[in-house]
């Protein structure tokens, strides 16, 4: 019933059901991530978008259905695989450079690195900082940079700029566009915000109010860098507000 | 609490705003103390409370002084001793119980529900039998001083780890830290400022407890000296035992206080100097 893994594919997200007791949130649903690309998940809120990413990075077991890298089942929280939530979360007692190795063993707290991160993600000299004293902005771009730290091949982000400001949310939209594009990520982006999507990735995945398989999907053929005010995304945001109405009109 | 060589907007303290004028390192809280030392002294050596009764501060220094030459360190030492043993035990075994509880479902369900029926029972019920069972020396007081400090630090610990962010654990489990891993870098951190509430209360439970095991059968310490001022209606030696009991207790909990502001210097939050 399920079609093969093509060998180009890097992550295969292949989701039979999810369910949270009675109540199904995602069924037969299928996503493949090409090596490098950056596909952003739109739709309504509730519609397992959150759910979807939280099976792709391992966090939850429960659930029917395989998530290959490399055609291998990950089974877990995979190195490969890093994600950036919502919140930065952040551990409050721990300095901004000790967050950033979290994810490695403490035996391999490499200070080069961990400055060459600050410094990619704008906060050179931040490294004894506490959380505390850092803005919602500073502290997403610290978490981005705790993602980045044990050299990931896919990202994946659930609305990571969704808290923040509207200036700020641009500067970190531009920041994750430059180290994706720099580090070859493979990108799986959660997001309510069709500009953010158009801006970002080469690929809209529409997600249905009902479970089931993705609605309709857009490829995004636009040049990079991109800039915000680029006519050539207008006519297709327009189509992706047509497809979200037709999806909450059923 | 040190902002590292940048500087950053966040870390400035604000600026406090003087009260009445009056400078900022005053220290406000002696005021009433030294007014109560004041009207105390006028009352007596006017003759409108029997000195008897309610010695003369200057009496009881007097009395602190006469008590510093003739044992006085050795009543100090034992009572600090059995406080510092007793707090030592019943804290120790509370951090083991309370992280077992709190980490291991298993261990809830088999422990805790002892635990909280023990809870509820009002500790110095335990005098009497402690007193048949292991006589008047030693043992009997400091298994009373653990009773007492054992609870609010096992309360601390439970309620400590179990309250912990879901989202922090859940950042744990995605690097694919061991259980043991997230219980020492994401667990304990994050529940030590409800366990060091709890350490905080059971110290104070130890001082009161100390005093409850010396009052019944001692013949040394703090709770002796009432005992005994009270045997020979010394008001004034029962008067200096309490003001020593103040200062001792407030001593120790400000070691505490300022344990407690080092370790969670991390927090978002300005309290700082609320509770010192």
């Amino acid at each position: 019933m399920r079609e093969t893994t093509n060998l180009g594919t890097l992550l295969d997200i292949a989701i039979d059901d999810k369910r949270y007791g009675t109540r199904a949130v995602l069924q037969g649903m299928r996503l493949q991530l090409d090596p490098g690309e950056i596909v952003s998940l739109i739709g309504a809120s509730g519609c397992g978008k959150s759910s979807l990413l939280s099976i792709a990075a391992g966090l939850d077991p429960h659930y029917r259905g395989s998530v290959r890298l490399r055609g291998q089942a990950t089974g877990g929280p995979n190195p490969e695989i890093g994600l950036i939530f919502q919140e930065p979360r952040l551990f409050p007692w721990l300095s901004v450079a000790q967050n950033i190795a979290f994810g490695a063993p403490a035996a391999a707290h490499d200070s080069a690195r961990i400055d060459a991160l600050l410094e990619e993600v704008g906060l050179s000299g931040y490294g004894d900082a506490l959380p505390k004293q850092l803005s919602g902005g500073q502290a997403q771009r610290v978490a981005l940079a705790r993602g980045l730290y044990t050299a990931p091949r896919v990202l994946l982000l659930d609305e990571p700029f969704s808290a923040v400001d509207a200036f700020t949310r641009m500067r970190l939209q531009d920041l994750l566009a430059r180290v994706a594009a720099e580090r070859r990520l493979t990108v799986l982006l959660v997001t309510h915000d069709i500009d953010e999507a158009l801006y970002l990735s080469d690929r809209i995945v529409l997600m249905g109010g009902r479970p089931g398989p993705a609605r309709a999907e857009f490829a995004v053929e636009l040049t990079r860098p991109r800039a915000r005010t680029e006519l050539a995304g207008a006519a297709m945001k327009a189509a992706i507000l047509d497809s979200l109405h037709a999806v909450h009109a059923i | 609490m040190e902002t590292p060589s940048i500087g950053l907007p966040a870390a400035a303290p604000a600026p406090r705003r003087p009260v009445l004028g009056v400078p900022r390192r005053l220290p406000l809280g002696l005021l009433l103390p030294a007014l109560a030392l004041l009207v105390a002294e006028l009352a007596v050596r006017t003759g409108s409370v029997p000195a008897n009764l309610m010695p003369a501060p200057s009496e009881i220094a007097a009395t602190l002084a006469w008590l510093a030459e003739h044992g006085l360190a050795g009543h100090l030492a034992s009572s600090c001793l059995r406080v510092a043993a007793g707090f030592a035990c019943g804290a120790l075994l509370a951090l083991l119980l309370g992280a077992l509880v709190a980490l291991k479902p298993h261990a809830a369900r088999l422990l805790d529900p002892s635990f909280q029926a023990l809870r509820a029972i009002p500790s110095l019920a335990w005098v009497p039998l402690l007193l048949l069972w292991f006589g008047i020396d030693e043992t009997p007081k400091l298994i009373l001083i653990a009773i007492g400090a054992f609870f609010p630090v096992y309360m601390g610990v439970v309620s400590g780890i179990r309250g912990v962010d879901r989202k922090l654990i859940e950042v744990g489990r995605l690097y694919r830290l061991a259980p043991l891993a997230l219980a020492r870098r994401v667990l304990l951190p994050a529940a030590l400022p409800a366990v060091l509430t709890g350490l905080r209360n059971g110290l104070s439970l130890a001082w009161m407890f100390m005093v409850a095991a010396e009052l019944i059968a001692a013949s040394q310490g703090l709770g002796y000296l009432l005992t005994d001022g009270r045997e020979s209606s010394r008001a004034d030696i029962m008067l200096a035992a309490i003001v020593l009991l103040a200062l001792l207790g407030k001593a120790s909990d400000s070691v505490m206080g300022a344990l407690e502001k080092r370790l969670l210097a991390w927090r978002d939050s300005d309290v700082t100097g609320a509770r010192a």
